[in-house]
């Protein structure tokens, strides 16, 4: 599209023009520079873990060895996703591991032990989660008490609580052929409905495109143009082709898998285009800004805690799907930090006011890559959490200097 | 000396009538029985010495801080300005001296935060065409709405929290301290400004330690001192007559620099 002054946000001359896809490469490299990652640590990571796994062991690039890692990815990733709500706010719930280990005692013992419907013991756990959401969010609230403090102690708690409900025995088995189980270990889509679902979004993208152009040229906004919107549907659709292709060798995609990414794409679309989205960005930058503004700060805080522990109950319910069992191990070790390192590394601030839906997808690949590679070459657990717990490492730190990088570059 | 009996008020109902407003901070009490009256199309300027209460006064106004004891009247009814949203909803709009902006956001997140077109699904065209025709009334020099707005100088930021505060369409405006961080002729459009806000009829209530934009643009001068009221002047008062009001002496720092001053200056022509 060809410069155009007479656009309403081009008058002012000190502003560059990136049009075009030379202005969007050149937009993406300023970003880069002056600290906004984006997933470009995200696309080195899986590049760096992908490289040296296969050349450790082939099996790791094998369709069938990325489709079980897709089943975990998607069990862990509801967790991190709700993390994101918390991280958002610069809150943070350490609890979500426990959190989950209990929905799935919950499960275990109301569906099993109990004989209650199978829809009804899911419920109950997402409620107990729910209700778990709404304690810190009160206790944040009424008392001050910070959500750092309140979790540690829920993650204690919490774990006690699956301990109790589960008994003496410690651990229940899931029926294999119940559907909870078969969504959770075998479920996968058919070929066609798998690529027709990679072709979805490049379509739903050109025309959304479409009408924000028309809309913004009614306007008389600038708008980045035909050019770019339809190179990025296209490499977008191309990319996804590639993978339901490549995984269709195999088992295909998993629909436990595509149900988190359709729960990604909710909170993004809440995030980015409602206004509680918008007011969870506020309190994150700026909390006593956003109350002034007549921001019920009280009442997104306590949306965001529910979310996240309804989201870390679901993500225990199909973990405990996974492993076909209920068990006191069930939540406990790494998978609580595993949550939230995969929201960093996707580029969550642990610090509040930036982060994406998209964070927790992207980073829980990072993450679930990473322990499934050293799951193939035969490496013990206590080498697991080690380099896992490096990897969080980096990934705060990396998150710490963009951060100081960003402020230097006036972008926040 | 109350704001209703200084006899230089316009007539009519004030929109916003304050009476007996105090407000304590544990022992510390920020405001003493604090009347005072704003008239449709009038602008007040509250001066007071650093400490007077003037700051406090607006966040009471803006329902961040809730008065130990007073009453407020808007509109000719009693009422409770119990959050900042109550506050807004009900037509009184600050610009807080900090600003409160949230960096992380742009340019458009921050107009519009709070009070964003079409909740379940943002309708970002129309704020962005909003947010342009706002700054451009206020001849605002932002390059682009679509940057945070951590990457903007202070003064740019001072114009966006403006625009804000008139996005409303606020019976009352309260503006804290203003133009401290602008330019000469950025100074210049918010006192227009404020005179194009007052000529549509709305009231003005403007905080500054700059006698000359207080005396530019104010209809009346109101002053505090040490949390209550010290006096109502009218912009043609002299400035020995406001200083002494805000320093509560007519012996004061000011008075004696100035007369030293003189002194020199008196040495200098006899030498």
């Amino acid at each position: 599209m060809k410069h155009d002054s007479s656009a309403l946000d081009r008058a002012d001359t000190r502003l560059r023009h990136d049009e075009g896809i030379a202005g969007m490469v050149r937009g993406f490299i300023d970003r880069v520079r002056s600290g906004d990652l984006g997933m470009l640590p995200v696309a080195i990571g899986l590049i760096l873990i992908a490289t040296v796994f296969t050349s450790l062991n082939p099996v790791f690039l094998a369709p069938n060895n990325l489709v079980n890692l897709l089943f975990d990815a998607a069990a862990v990733g509801f967790i991190s996703l709700g993390v994101v709500c918390v991280l958002l706010l610069g809150q943070i719930d350490l609890s979500i591991g426990s959190m989950s280990g209990l929905a799935s005692a919950i499960v275990g013992v109301l569906w099993v032990n109990l004989g209650i419907p199978l829809p009804v013991a899911v419920l109950g756990a997402l409620a107990s989660g729910a209700i778990v959401g709404l304690i810190y969010g009160t206790f944040l609230n009424r008392f001050g008490m910070p959500s750092f403090v309140s979790t540690l102690a829920g993650l204690l708690a919490l774990l006690g609580l699956q301990l109790y409900i589960l008994g003496p025995t410690g651990s229940i088995n899931l029926p294999y052929s119940s559907p909870l189980v078969r969504f959770g270990q075998i479920l996968v889509m058919p070929h066609w409905l798998a690529y027709l679902l990679a072709i979805v979004p490049g379509v739903v993208m050109v025309v959304l495109g479409l009408r924000t152009i028309r809309n913004r040229a009614t306007a008389k906004l600038s708008n980045p143009g035909l050019g770019v919107l339809l190179f990025k549907a296209g490499v977008l659709t191309l990319a996804l082709l590639v993978v339901v292709f490549y995984l269709n060798q195999g088992r295909g995609i998993p629909y436990m898998f595509g149900l988190f990414i359709a729960m990604v794409i909710v909170m993004n679309y809440a995030f980015t285009r409602t206004k509680w989205g918008r007011s969870m960005f506020a309190i994150g930058g700026n909390t006593e800004a956003a109350r002034r503004a007549g921001i019920n700060v009280n009442f997104i805080r306590l949306s965001a805690f529910m979310i996240c522990s309804t989201m870390a109950a679901l993500g225990g319910v199909l973990s405990a799907a996974r492993l076909a069992s209920s068990s006191q191990q069930a939540g406990t070790g790494d998978v609580n930090l595993n949550a939230i390192a995969a929201a960093v590394i996707g580029g969550t601030s642990l610090f509040g006011g930036r982060g994406s839906a998209w964070s927790a997808l992207f980073g829980i690949l990072v993450i679930q890559s990473i322990s499934n590679g050293l799951t193939l070459l035969n490496l013990s657990s206590s080498l697991r959490y080690m380099i896992t717990g490096a990897v969080l490492a980096i990934a705060v730190i990396v998150d710490s200097l963009a951060r100081q990088s960003r402020a230097s570059h006036g972008r926040a | 000396m109350s704001a209703s009996s200084a006899g230089n008020s316009p007539p009519g109902e004030p929109i916003l009538r304050l009476r007996g407003i105090s407000k304590q901070f544990g022992a510390v009490s920020a405001l003493t029985d604090i009347d005072l009256d704003i008239h449709a199309g009038e602008v007040v300027a509250l001066v007071g010495d650093n400490g007077a209460g003037k700051s406090t006064l607006v966040k009471t106004l803006a329902g961040v801080h809730q008065p130990s004891a007073g009453t407020i009247e808007f509109m000719g009814e009693d009422v409770t300005l119990d959050t900042p949203a109550k506050a807004l909803m009900l037509g009184i709009a600050t610009v807080f001296q900090d600003l409160a902006l949230c960096e992380n956001l742009d340019v458009v997140g921050n107009l519009f935060l709070g009070q964003e077109l079409a909740p379940w699904r943002l309708d970002e065209v129309a704020m962005e065409v909003r947010a342009w025709t706002l700054l451009n009334e206020l001849s605002a020099r932002i390059p682009s709405v679509r940057e945070p707005v951590a990457s903007l100088s202070g003064g740019q930021r001072q114009t966006v929290a403006i625009a804000r505060s008139l996005l409303l369409d606020p019976k009352i405006i309260m503006l804290d301290e203003p133009t401290a961080a602008l330019g000469v002729a950025q100074t210049a459009e918010v006192l227009n400004l404020i005179e194009r806000v007052r000529d549509r009829g709305h009231g003005v209530i403007l905080i500054s330690h700059n006698m000359e934009d207080v005396r530019a643009v104010a209809d009346r001068v109101v002053v505090l001192r040490l949390g209550r009221n010290n006096g109502v002047f009218t912009a043609d008062s002299s400035n020995e007559e406001l200083v002494a009001a805000i320093t509560g002496a007519t012996e004061n720092a000011v008075s004696r620099r100035h007369a030293r001053k003189h002194e020199n200056t008196d040495l200098q022509d006899e030498a």
